[in-house]
């Protein structure tokens, strides 16, 4: 494992690869910081460009990102009170409170300290946790990937769509109809193409990504620009106040930060959780934890109860790594996309990766790490300035993220048909969005659809058509209660428990 | 009887999933696959009738939290613009080259979302678009087709 940490250290520290984690914080910090643009979108926009990359120089830009993109979506939470992502919806109960007593600066150093606090624990969880999963994941045979698989989807449906479930299962269904487009991987028969040439490849991962959500996203921003429930709230920004704590603000986060890490950790490496769940459990959590002078103080501006959430969402996303580097199964959208993004690049992710690629494994475990440090030492200082990209006019924002969006497809094909199907998808996705289809769950479906199928045949060819690999192996025994708990209690919950 | 958009959505679901299972049937796999115990259409077939029975278990179920959208406050018309003026630069970027029909999108998408800032208009679309190619074609070497400039001679 020390072996592997220095090969990682040695790839991350490289200075190219330390100014592409440098660019992706500031980037996704930037792009996660206006409302309605999170972690996905950022991603996505960033695909293209690691086109001429090596894998792990586009990883370590792309995981830059996502932790820049995070950490600006609490900065939008904190100074306007409009989440970038719904991981940091829990920010904003606090974080927005302080700025409006003039702490903006202060509840922006609290959310620095605790991501990187949390970041930090869950790495070292990361460190330890991946190997071992890694070596356990080897015992893993169709049938259990395929039984997981399945739970990672419905758990995303789950608990992404928020009391959406069916709507959830729906697009589920869809993203895995549009991974079926193409030809078929082991006869070469070609499925759903219509004659179509331009099919004969199946959809691009990059054209749905985009489509689904940097386009779409931009589309809703201008479709409801007249909603009064959206209206953006204007704060000044050239006074943030000082960015310095006192005593008992860091004895506070101290004692939160250890707690929220673990908690963030674990409910990150559930499949589906993620972030937002983590955030909203920390939160819940801390106000049980503190004293009853402390807890009058929730919703207008603890630091506990800033610290907590911030804490959990970047443990969470540390966490959510470790089904996707050990299993090769995102447990999130965002690693879904992370998923993509390393399937482009040839490289398969699963229990095999430790062994086969040890450098892009422990790479972007280390970059990930430095990621957080440079978010620290560059964001923190450089806030007041960065804190000014909110002020940005829609006006000019909308038609450079479609411009990025069309780009993006158009160096990968140089044809006019992925650009008109991309227009397409965007436009149906915008209008599955606006009545609560939720899009995750299509992404994860449409990147784990070749590889769920490549399971089920392997299952079914073994069983000789019978279905009885479900329960045969005790572990896809567990794994199948699992998800028909899941289901069932969704049902519960959606048809019998209000009445 | 009112019926709601969302259910609309998923009887729309419900028709396109008995359209792609239709067509999963069609699908022509090899004579000695045909009794397999997974060929080509296994598993399009499962996936048809997946979503017939989750868009039906929508339309027919009573929905527990229906989505509320104000059809009225929505701004139809820069949108459909904006998707028109995607829908052409798409048209044009082979025809006309990507540095004049990125402009030109960027220009009239500033113009129809109502930016009348012409001195930030013309720097976010010309001068932008030029920077962003050079970044592309001189540094990174991705070849970026453009008769225009070609015609004009700045590239080669």
């Amino acid at each position: 494992m020390i072996e592997g940490i220095l090969i990682g250290l040695e790839t991350a520290f490289s200075l190219k690869n330390l100014m592409m984690v440098m660019i992706g914080c500031f980037s996704g910090t930037i792009i996660g910081m206006l409302p309605g643009l999170g972690p996905m979108t950022a991603i996505a926009l960033m695909i293209p460009i690691t086109y001429g990359f090596e894998p792990s120089t586009g990883l370590i830009l792309m995981a830059g990102v996502y932790y820049g993109a995070v950490f600006g979506g609490s900065t939008s939470s904190i100074l306007i009170n409009a989440p970038g992502i719904p991981g940091t919806v829990a920010t904003s109960f606090d974080g927005y409170p302080m700025a409006q007593q003039g702490k903006a600066g202060k509840a922006l150093a609290i959310a620095a300290y605790s991501s990187f606090a949390g970041g930090t624990i869950a790495a070292i969880f990361l460190l330890i946790a991946a190997p071992s999963l890694s070596k356990v994941s080897l015992a893993f045979r169709s049938p259990d990937y395929f039984g997981l698989m399945i739970l990672g989807l419905t758990a995303v449906s789950a608990f992404s769509a928020k009391g959406h479930f069916l709507k959830a299962m729906m697009m589920v269904v869809l993203g895995l109809m549009l991974a079926s487009v193409g030809q078929d991987t082991l006869s070469d028969i070609p499925r759903f193409t219509f004659q179509n040439m331009n099919l004969s490849d199946g959809i691009s991962f990059v054209l749905v990504v985009m489509a689904t959500f940097a386009m779409s996203e931009a589309l809703t921003i201008i479709f409801k620009a007249n909603d009064p429930t959206r209206v953006a709230k204007q704060i000044s920004l050239s006074e943030l106040g000082s960015i310095k704590l006192d005593k008992a603000e860091t004895k506070k986060m101290v004692t939160t930060i250890p707690r929220s890490s673990v908690l963030g950790f674990i409910i990150g490496v559930l499949p589906g959780a993620g972030s937002t769940i983590a955030s909203f459990l920390a939160y819940g959590m801390e106000r049980n934890f503190v004293n009853d002078e402390e807890k009058q103080k929730f919703g207008k501006g603890s630091v506990n109860g800033l610290a907590a959430p911030e804490t959990a969402n970047n443990a969470a996303c540390s966490g959510s790594f470790v089904p996707l580097l050990t299993l090769g199964i995102p447990g999130s959208g965002t690693t879904a996309v992370m998923l993509g993004a390393l399937l482009g690049f040839g490289i398969q992710p699963g229990p095999r990766l430790y062994q086969t690629n040890p450098e892009i494994f422990w790479s972007v475990i280390m970059s990930m790490y430095i990621g957080m440090v440079i978010l620290l030492i560059l964001n923190l200082p450089l806030i007041p300035y960065i804190a000014r990209v909110l002020a940005t006019p829609r006006t000019f924002l909308i038609p450079l993220i479609l411009f990025f969006s069309v780009t993006g497809i158009y160096l990968m094909s140089f044809n006019n048909f992925d650009i008109y199907l991309m227009i397409g998808i965007a436009v149906v996705a915008t209008i599955l969005r606006l009545y609560d289809f939720p899009m995750p769950p299509l992404i994860l479906a449409f990147v784990l659809g070749g590889l769920m199928e490549e399971n089920l045949r392997r299952s079914l060819l073994i069983s000789d058509g019978s279905w009885s690999f479900l329960w045969d192996r005790p572990l896809t025994l567990i794994i199948m209660i699992t998800i028909l708990t899941i289901v069932g209690w969704q049902i519960y919950k959606s048809f019998f428990k209000k009445n | 009887m009112k019926i709601s958009p969302s259910k609309i959505i998923s009887l729309l679901f419900f028709i396109f999933s008995g359209f792609y299972l239709y067509t999963a049937h069609q699908i022509q796999v090899f004579t000695f696959d045909e009794n397999a115990a997974f060929n080509a259409k296994t598993f399009p077939i499962y996936l048809g009738y997946a979503g017939l029975i989750f868009s039906a278990l929508y339309v027919i179920l009573p929905e527990t939290k229906p989505s509320n959208v104000d059809l009225k406050v929505l701004d139809y018309k820069k949108t459909i613009l904006l998707i028109i003026l995607m829908a052409l630069y798409g048209l044009t970027i082979l025809s006309a080259g990507y540095f004049l029909s990125t402009s030109i999108f960027l220009v009239l998408s500033y113009v129809v979302l109502g930016e009348r800032k012409w001195f930030w208009i013309f720097i976010l679309s010309f001068p932008f678009v030029a920077i962003f190619m050079y970044l592309l074609h001189g540094l990174l070497n991705i070849y970026l087709r453009d008769p225009f400039l070609q015609f004009i001679g700045i590239m080669g």
